[in-house]
């Protein structure tokens, strides 16, 4: 498993377009987890770009979402859960803004604070002891129910991918039959925002 | 211009200064955007989704189209074209097969960063997604091998496109860019617009590379350079794309400096081989002493060259000692292979030309003594003579053969291409060459088949140049057609085929790698090529002796029209200095006694 980057470093956190990224954090072999965000032109074909970028280049996608963000300026916005080590998150960085129609790429996990949410519905049958403590469960995560019958539950989960990973295995005893998730979307905390 | 006559006219509007300029056929837009471009010839190949376009060509006089024999020869030779001139060459092919001929092409481009616009004709709009007869997923096909591409679905994009296309091919790092053009958008009327001009012109909405360095990085990497006591000079076709400007300043910065100078494949020429300072090409099949100046230097300076696995050799004893310093323009290039101490992004003609200023600005000297240390152990790896062979007998060895080319050609305006091989690895090592923009080979894709077509390109760009395409009788055998586009456009290429019956690169791996079992690379049933060159219409010429060499060579040049040179040479020659794959800088091979103890094994045997 992925560990999460370490967070205060005594090096400037800088970019590598700038070239200044220090030689010994790009040899580091640790694997971490990134959080990338990135506007791009809402247009055809450039999903399947940065699908292919990835597919191609083997770097590793965890998930991936775009939705379309600025409809008059045909603006979508692409999420980017990815992992490697320093040298390789810093590629597929690169790699992406190589690409044409991408207007900006952010490194959500290493430019401060964000938060990152996943929406998941989770589909539970059962009866008895097993539906009442899948529903006391889903209490606890606060878990909506959006559906219900006399056997079954669908729950909306709202969280980071932590919490619904964790949902979703204490429901896995209790008639987990099906599962469907939005994948994160990831903003940054603070004033600032990524302009296209 | 002609074309503007069969333009279904609309009613006359009262005219004003205002009133929007006429619309015209998706196939007229395509023509003025490619005139406005300033192209001057395409090169391409009809088909049925392209007869609009084609129906506009025919009518007009300002491009030149160049009929091909096949749609792979047509993106060479726009990368012979574009390689040799500095501009973006031009392709027209049709849809499907069209295409999908292409793409070899496409992606050579890709590889050795060649800007070309490739049109490319589509079945119509209401028909894509259906099995159309002719029809492919071009823009599917090709995404994964151009820098970009467009599939244009509005006739009142085409021009816009068009020019977008050609700032993309050119602007920062070049590439290949498709345009694939239904052919009911060719055929409707639209607006034309001209292109973005000025500043304008550099502001598009998303792609903007960054030409201009980061002083901060200039400046680290010039005190880096001032106080290497074993530098090096390691560049690439990066400044060759960059053009004169980055030529020059490299040529003086590289001379106020003193420090030696190696370059890649694709570098060659933007150094002057007859320089003191240029210790020859690095890498593979490059020189003892540039890849053992490579391994010992304590700082190197990348200038638009990307670390390639053929110029590095294992990465884990890569230059083990030095810090590195990378100037690119592509910022995707900076640690993708190998982690660098200093990363300046920026056009390469910019960066040289700022870290000129600085060095002169700042007075700065190399410590000389040391320099003089680091030469003389340069003269020690120079004196092993590396490139030595022996032309003894009645056979003539492939080197003598592309020695003597070089010898009898060098004072002309002379371009050579090549196809890939041992016979390309010995062009490097052989032709020595003075300027940038001479020197046309497949280094990224090694792709067999290049030269000929990459010969009649740079051979339209110069009438008057001497062009040569140095040939396997292998590879030439893969784009051999071509010879016809060549006796129809009159282009006086030749075909200098250095002809070993072999697979002759193959055949060296499989003797050093596979126990000599020459499996499939010798080829029976040769053709005869004098015959075949005269089939074509071309001239052909056998020479097997050495003593006539230079005679057979001399005929060649004197010969106004395409010719073909069968050079029978000594089937056995293999291709050194060589080092291994897995191995490292220092553990070059010199000759065919220095492999023997030495198999090569585990990871190496993986390896290409
Ligand atoms: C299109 C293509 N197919 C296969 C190869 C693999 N390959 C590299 S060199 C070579 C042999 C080339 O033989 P020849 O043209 O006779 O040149 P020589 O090495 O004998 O000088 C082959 C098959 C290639 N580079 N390109």
């Amino acid at each position: 498993m992925a560990r999460s980057p370490k967070k205060a470093e005594a090096a400037p956190i800088t970019n590598i377009y700038e070239g200044s990224i220090p030689t010994a954090r790009l040899k580091d072999k640790v694997t971490y987890r990134h959080v990338l965000a990135a506007l791009v032109d809402n247009e055809a074909g450039v999903l399947a770009r940065v699908i292919g970028l990835f597919s191609g280049r083997g770097y590793n996608i965890e998930s991936l979402t775009v939705s379309e963000v600025d409809r008059d300026q045909h603006l979508s916005r692409v999420n980017l859960v990815t992992s490697g080590t320093r040298q390789v998150v810093e590629q597929i960085k690169a790699q992406l803004n190589r690409l044409v129609p991408i207007h900006i790429v952010r490194d959500l996990t290493d430019d401060g604070p964000s938060v990152a949410r996943e929406l998941a519905l989770v589909k539970v049958v059962g009866t008895g002891e097993k539906r009442v403590e899948a529903l006391r469960i889903g209490d606890i995560f606060r878990a909506n129910v959006v559906d219900s019958t006399t056997q079954s539950f669908v729950f909306e989960v709202v969280g980071n991918t932590e919490k619904v990973d964790a949902f979703i295995d204490l429901m896995k005893p209790l008639g987990l039959v099906e599962v469907s998730r939005t994948g994160v979307a990831a903003i940054a905390r603070g004033a600032a925002a990524i302009e296209g | 211009m002609a074309a503007e006559a069969i333009v279904p006219r609309p009613p006359a509007a009262d005219s004003g200064e205002s009133a929007a300029p006429e619309p015209m056929l998706g196939a007229q837009i395509v023509l003025k955007a490619l005139e406005e471009q300033g192209v001057e010839v395409l090169f391409g190949y009809p088909g049925g989704a392209v007869l609009p376009i084609y129906d506009e060509l025919f009518k007009q006089n300002s491009i030149r189209h160049i009929l091909v024999r096949h749609e792979q020869g047509a993106v060479h030779a726009a990368e012979g074209y574009a390689r040799s001139t500095g501009k973006v060459g031009c392709v027209l092919v049709t849809s499907g097969p069209g295409a999908t001929n292409a793409v070899t092409g496409l992606t050579d481009a890709l590889m050795d960063s060649i800007p070309i616009v490739c049109l490319t004709g589509q079945v119509p709009t209401h028909l894509i997604g259906n099995d159309a007869f002719q029809e492919a997923d071009t823009v599917g096909i090709t995404r994964p091998c151009t820098k970009h591409n467009y599939l244009v679905r509005d006739v009142d994009q085409l021009a816009r496109v068009m020019h977008e296309a050609f700032y993309i091919a050119r602007s920062g790092r070049p590439g290949p860019v498709v345009v694939d053009l239904p052919k009911d958008v060719a055929m409707a009327l639209g607006q034309y617009v001209t292109a973005p001009r000025g500043i304008q012109r550099q502001q598009h909405k998303t792609y903007r590379p960054q030409l201009k360095p980061q002083p901060s990085a200039v400046e680290a990497a010039v005190t880096l350079m001032a106080n290497a006591k074993r530098p090096l000079f390691y560049t690439g076709g990066g400044v060759i794309n960059a053009g004169p400007r980055a030529v020059a300043a490299l040529r003086e910065l590289v001379r106020l400096t003193g420090f030696p100078i190696t370059s890649t494949l694709m570098g060659l020429g933007s150094y002057p081989a007859e320089d003191s300072q240029w210790l020859g090409m690095v890498g593979m099949h490059g020189l003892y002493e540039a890849n053992l100046a490579m391994h010992d230097c304590d700082v190197m300076i990348n200038i638009g060259a990307r670390f390639d696995d053929r110029v590095t050799g294992n990465l884990n004893y890569f230059s083990p000692g030095s810090k590195k310093i990378h100037v690119d323009i592509d910022a995707s290039s900076l640690n993708k292979n190998v982690i660098v101490d200093v990363g300046v992004i920026g056009d390469a003609g910019i960066v040289l030309e700022e870290m000129l200023a600085l060095w002169k600005a700042r007075g700065y000297r190399a410590d000389q003594q040391a320099l003089k240390g680091w030469w003389r152990n340069i003269a020690q790896w120079r004196a092993r003579d590396c490139l030595r062979y022996d032309q003894r007998g009645k056979i003539i060895k492939p080197q003598y053969a592309i020695q003597r080319l070089y010898e009898l050609t060098k004072h002309r305006e002379t371009y050579i291409t090549t196809e890939v091989g041992q016979h390309q690895m010995w062009a490097a090592q052989f032709y020595r060459f003075e300027e940038p923009n001479r020197w046309m080979t497949s280094g990224g894709l090694g792709t067999m088949g290049y030269g000929l077509p990459a010969a009649i390109g740079a051979q339209i760009a110069h009438p008057d140049g001497l062009v040569v395409d140095i040939a396997g009788e292998a590879s030439i055998l893969m784009n051999i057609q071509e010879l016809s586009t060549a006796v129809q456009h009159r282009l006086p290429v030749k075909v200098f085929i250095i002809n070993n019956q072999y697979m002759g690169m193959v055949r060296q791996w499989q003797e050093l790698l596979h126990g000599g079992r020459y499996s499939e690379s010798y080829t029976d049933a040769l053709p005869d090529f004098v015959k075949l060159a005269e089939a074509f219409g071309c001239v052909g010429l056998r020479v097997s002796d050495p003593a006539k060499v230079d005679e057979t060579i001399e005929e060649m040049i004197a010969v106004k029209r395409p010719v073909v040179v069968d050079v029978v040479v000594d089937q056995k020659e293999n291709c050194y200095p060589m080092i291994p794959s897995g191995k490292a800088h220092n553990e070059m091979l010199l000759g065919p006694d220095d492999g023997g103890d030495k198999p090569i094994e585990g990871e190496g045997l993986a390896l290409v």
